[in-house]
């Protein structure tokens, strides 16, 4: 009988405040450490937090984002323990009342299929500091740059049944928190992370043990961390064994999850509901001015691109898995043909990026340029080869598309005239294929085509190029 | 009379009439302290070189003929209470070296009416103790009775004022611990609404508990210090948008068709005959005045004690996890691993009584007892609360003593700690509450020691307790009485 994987995901978005959640330094990434630090987020005695109303608005959008329910009536609660990157002895956060509650996300599988995940909650909290052991020897250095940095914490039901069902539902997460510009989503420097529970079990029956795994900082490492500890569970399953409820880490360079600590080892986080700050309370006013600034979502865009542009549901999933790339198709669409647009951004503007490691919003190929490029194939100034040639020219050394296509010649040779020159001198010259041709060889038409795409240097239309040569061609001498 | 003795309005008036400057009253005053403190040890640290710099300041304000209500006033703060640029300790070794890059609110308020800080007042350890003796720098002794306790945790304060050391100092009062030392000092001391005075930079022991508050020798003074201290503060959000208020206002109100609470369970089994005649006999002078006394019931303010101490440890026991031996505090030279050197640091900079209450507090917080012991608190605690909001819909102002006894002898309840905590029985509702609540003297024991009395107000009923203080101390002079001290020729 087959292993049934269960995974549920937690992850931490760092909202993008200007200012930390409970005081008023700045939140930026790599100051000189301590530098953004205050008496606040220092925990010097006597200070107090305020609550950053502007990590609460990006909440609320989150929570509407993914239809939940919106908690009216919020806590802070403190989750006690010493750790010297907290300076309070205890993060600032929400555990029994938290902001969002119960909402969902559809995920898109590569196969076509959807699939709905639910998302159990999602809560305000602080960030921690960093704890520098490399360049101090025998001694911990401490940065609280990041202490106070607002968190929101997006916790998914157990509804994932494989690493690409996880994958798939972070990517989309991924792409909302940034559509909705609460998060710059920016995983290497730790603005999203993901730690992931997996657990096995035989399907039907109850949910297995299962064991967290820390430190995703990657869509990749996500699902390589979730194969690598299916296999784990279960060799230790069918070999007889139980599985420990544990934290585990995963060493990217190793490729494998180890222990960090088991249950008994864990804290008793002794929550209680923080005195220094009131209930967090919506009301309904806040909640409509935040609806209304919500921008189009990244189910309703792909609706949208399919009605509007023509496209197939993978085209237009694929063209809004980002914000960035759905506007920045929507700039190159402007006016011209919407499938031939998603065929070039999805086809050769997405290879090229992808072999250069370039995000879409360093793209060097402007949206307009692109455009451009699609419209003189559309009014047949060039053909589709010779744009194919002008896009990896633009791409790596820049340069203007009609300049290049005056300067080289490259315009598309669409006088009849000299076409028809052209497919004369082929016909005269190759007797014995014309012959074949008559005698029945239907596919010896490609041969004439490609001897005359060669004779003019690929700038003939083709469309004109097949039209002469089978009206030459089928015309008895 | 001294300068010593007069009261704030006095003081004012001699320094706009020029009968004396900021820099002399600054000067007398220091020297007073420096003759008394070394046997009360109500100061723990002497701002001298800061204090005639800012009388300087205040004098030459004046002599712009500036009038601020506070300008060139002496104060001195409880030490909780953190001062830019001089230590504050909290009474404690942990805090032994802190000096705070930034000011409490009120500090700064206050030195922004132009007042002069004289120094920094002792108090119990984190502000947890009833008697002034866990301090980390020695026990304050009371004025009236050097062999007596002056109350705490305030007792700095309270000392101080009673003795004559500054006119009026600031208290921080969580469970009583402005009440009950100006109780044993014979001052008069209030503990606004929660929410009144900002807890910005005020070290927290219990926060939802938590209130600074006014001590000075009269009602009066309580009243326009209290004016410069309260005020919404952005800083704190626990602090009240409303909290603003003019105490002076108000003050001379007659106490005619003034309801009076008396509850039956503050003058039960524990109160001392003295205290209980006493305050019948304050009672007695209200009704006198033109006030209506009835009897009522506040059936849970008999759990307020053991669920003040579940909700205050556990608190407690969060706030002080910032005091770890990594950064500011006292850190322990043995410590050989990380938890070693929380351990450690944390055992060698507490004393005896907050290591106590933060084992209380961890307990009632682990899992497993928070619902039997800090859930069911909260209960109690919103039963307590429906106990005033049920009387005060009857009765303006609830009276009743402030302690169960006057002064004890020094050392006489460190044995046993539950007999410590029984001196705030009749505190420590208000607190659970939020509501305000005020200590004036109504008496003296046989033996010579202040007795005080307490009066409860609704929410935001400040003034009106300010107001039956000052109408009760125009008929009575129990707070004009002064302690003989040796020290005559200050």
């Amino acid at each position: 009988m087959d292993w049934e994987v269960v995974i549920g995901l937690e992850v931490h978005a760092q909202l993008n405040t200007a200012t930390k959640i409970f005081c008023g330094c700045p939140t930026t990434f790599g100051a000189e450490p301590n530098s953004h630090t205050c008496p606040v987020c220092l925990a010097m005695p006597g200070a107090l937090p305020v609550l950053n109303e502007a990590a609460v608005d990006k909440a609320i959008a989150f929570g509407l984002a993914i239809g939940a329910e919106l908690n009216r009536h919020s806590v802070f609660a403190r989750k006690n323990y010493f750790y010297p990157d907290l300076p309070k002895g205890y993060q600032i956060s929400q555990y029994e009342l938290p902001v969002v509650g119960k909402g969902r996300l559809t995920v898109q599988m590569a196969d076509g299929s959807e699939k709905v995940i639910g998302v159990t909650r999602a809560h305000l909290e602080e960030d921690a500091g960093k704890s520098l052991h490399e360049a101090f020897v025998g001694q911990t250095g401490i940065d609280l740059n990041r202490a106070g940095t607002p968190l929101l914490e997006i916790v998914s039901e157990p509804d994932m049944r494989s690493s690409a069902e996880a994958v798939a539902y972070l990517k989309k997460l991924h792409a909302l928190v940034r559509y909705l510009e609460i998060c710059d989503g920016n995983m290497q420097e730790g603005s999203f992370r993901c730690d992931a529970n997996v657990s096995l079990r035989r399907p039907g029956a109850p949910f297995g043990t299962r064991a967290e795994i820390k430190n995703l900082n990657s869509f990749r490492f996500l699902e390589k961390a979730i194969e690598y500890e299916i296999l784990r569970q279960k060799d230790i399953l069918e070999s007889g064994g139980s599985i420990v409820q544990e934290t585990r880490l995963y060493d990217a360079n190793r490729d494998e999850t180890r222990s960090m600590r088991n249950k008994e080892e864990a804290n008793d986080y002794r929550y209680f509901p923080d005195p220094d700050l009131l209930p967090l309370v919506l009301a309904e006013a806040r909640i409509e001015k935040v609806r209304q600034s919500l921008p189009e979502l990244p189910d309703a865009k792909r609706e949208r691109f399919m009605q509007a542009y023509q496209l197939s549901a993978y085209d237009a999933g694929v063209l809004t898995a980002g914000r960035d790339l759905a506007d920045y198709y929507e700039r190159v669409a402007d006016g011209v043909e919407g499938k031939l647009a998603a065929n070039w951004v999805m086809g050769d503007l997405l290879g090229a990026l992808n072999k250069a490691g370039v995000e879409i919003q360093d793209c060097p190929v402007s949206a307009e340029k692109l455009r451009l490029l699609v419209q003189r194939i559309e009014d047949k100034t060039i053909s589709g080869k010779i744009a194919k040639e002008i896009f990896e020219e633009i791409f790596h050394q820049g340069g203007e598309i009609d300049a290049i296509i005056d300067s080289r010649g490259l315009r598309q040779i669409t006088d009849v005239a000299a076409i028809a020159a052209m497919v004369d001198e082929i016909i005269a010259a190759n007797p014995q294929q014309v012959a074949g041709f008559r005698a029945g060889k239907d596919k010896l038409l490609g041969f004439f085509v490609g001897q005359v795409m060669k004779a003019s240097q690929g700038k003939a239309n083709p469309d004109q190029v097949n039209a002469l040569l089978l009206e030459r061609l089928q015309k008895p001498e | 009379m001294d300068l010593h003795d007069f009261s704030l309005r006095q003081l004012r008036e001699g320094l706009q009439k020029r009968d004396f400057s900021a820099q002399e009253l600054t000067k007398s005053l220091l020297k007073r302290i420096h003759t008394l403190n070394p046997e009360l040890n109500a100061f723990v640290t002497v701002t001298e070189a800061a204090a005639l710099e800012s009388a300087a300041q205040a004098d030459a304000r004046l002599a712009k003929g500036e009038s601020g209500t506070l300008l060139g006033l002496p104060i001195a703060h409880k030490d909780i209470f953190c001062t830019a640029d001089v230590p504050t300790t909290c009474g404690s070794k942990m805090l032994k070296n802190f000096v705070a890059p930034y000011s409490a609110t009120v500090v700064e308020r206050l030195a922004a009416e132009g007042m002069v800080m004289l120094g920094k007042l002792n108090m119990d350890e984190f502000a947890m103790g009833s008697s002034n003796e866990t301090s980390y720098f020695g026990p304050v002794r009371n004025p009236w009775n050097t062999e007596m306790v002056p109350g705490g945790s305030s007792g700095g304060s309270a000392a101080a004022v009673a003795a004559g050391l500054v006119p009026v100092a600031t208290g921080t009062d969580t469970g009583g611990s402005i009440r009950q030392p100006a109780a044993l000092c014979g001052i008069t001391g209030i503990k606004p609404t929660y929410g009144r005075v900002s807890r910005y930079g005020m070290i927290a022991f219990a926060s939802s508990l938590d209130q600074g508050g006014a001590m000075a020798r009269s009602a009066e003074d309580c009243a326009l210090l209290l004016s410069a201290m309260a005020a919404h503060d952005p800083r704190d959000s626990t602090s009240h948008p409303a909290a603003a208020s003019d105490f002076l206002r108000g003050l001379d109100r007659p106490l005619q068709g003034l309801r009076v609470g008396v509850p039956e369970e503050f003058f039960g089994e524990g109160l001392d005959p003295e205290v209980a005649a006493a305050v019948q006999a304050g009672i007695d002078q209200l009704a006198k005045q033109g006030a209506s006394i009835q009897s009522i019931r506040l059936p849970n303010n008999p759990h307020a004690v053991s669920t003040y101490y579940v909700l205050a440890p556990a608190e407690a026991s969060s706030n002080l996890s910032r005091f770890d031996g990594v950064r500011y505090t006292h850190r322990s030279s043995a410590a050989e691993s990380l938890d070693d050197l929380y351990l450690q640091s944390r055992y060698e900079g507490f004393g005896a009584e907050v290591r106590r209450r933060i084992l209380v507090g961890t307990y009632v917080l682990s899992a497993g007892y928070y619902d039997a012991y800090y859930l069911k608190a909260q209960q109690v605690r919103s039963l307590i609360r429906e106990d005033f909001r049920r009387a005060f819909a009857e009765v303006d102002v609830i009276v009743g003593p402030t302690t169960p006894e006057p002064a004890f002898p020094l050392g006489a309840k460190n044995a046993d700690p539950v007999a410590m905590y029984l001196a705030d029985i009749y505190t420590i509702a208000v607190n659970l509450a939020g509501i305000p609540a005020l200590s004036l003297p109504c008496g003296f024991t046989q033996s010579g020691l202040p007795i005080g009395m307490q009066l409860m107000g609704d929410y935001f009923a400040d003034d009106l307790l300010l107001n039956v203080a000052h109408r009760y101390q125009q008929e009575s002079d129990w707070h004009l009485a002064r302690p003989n001290l040796k020290a005559g020729e200050a």
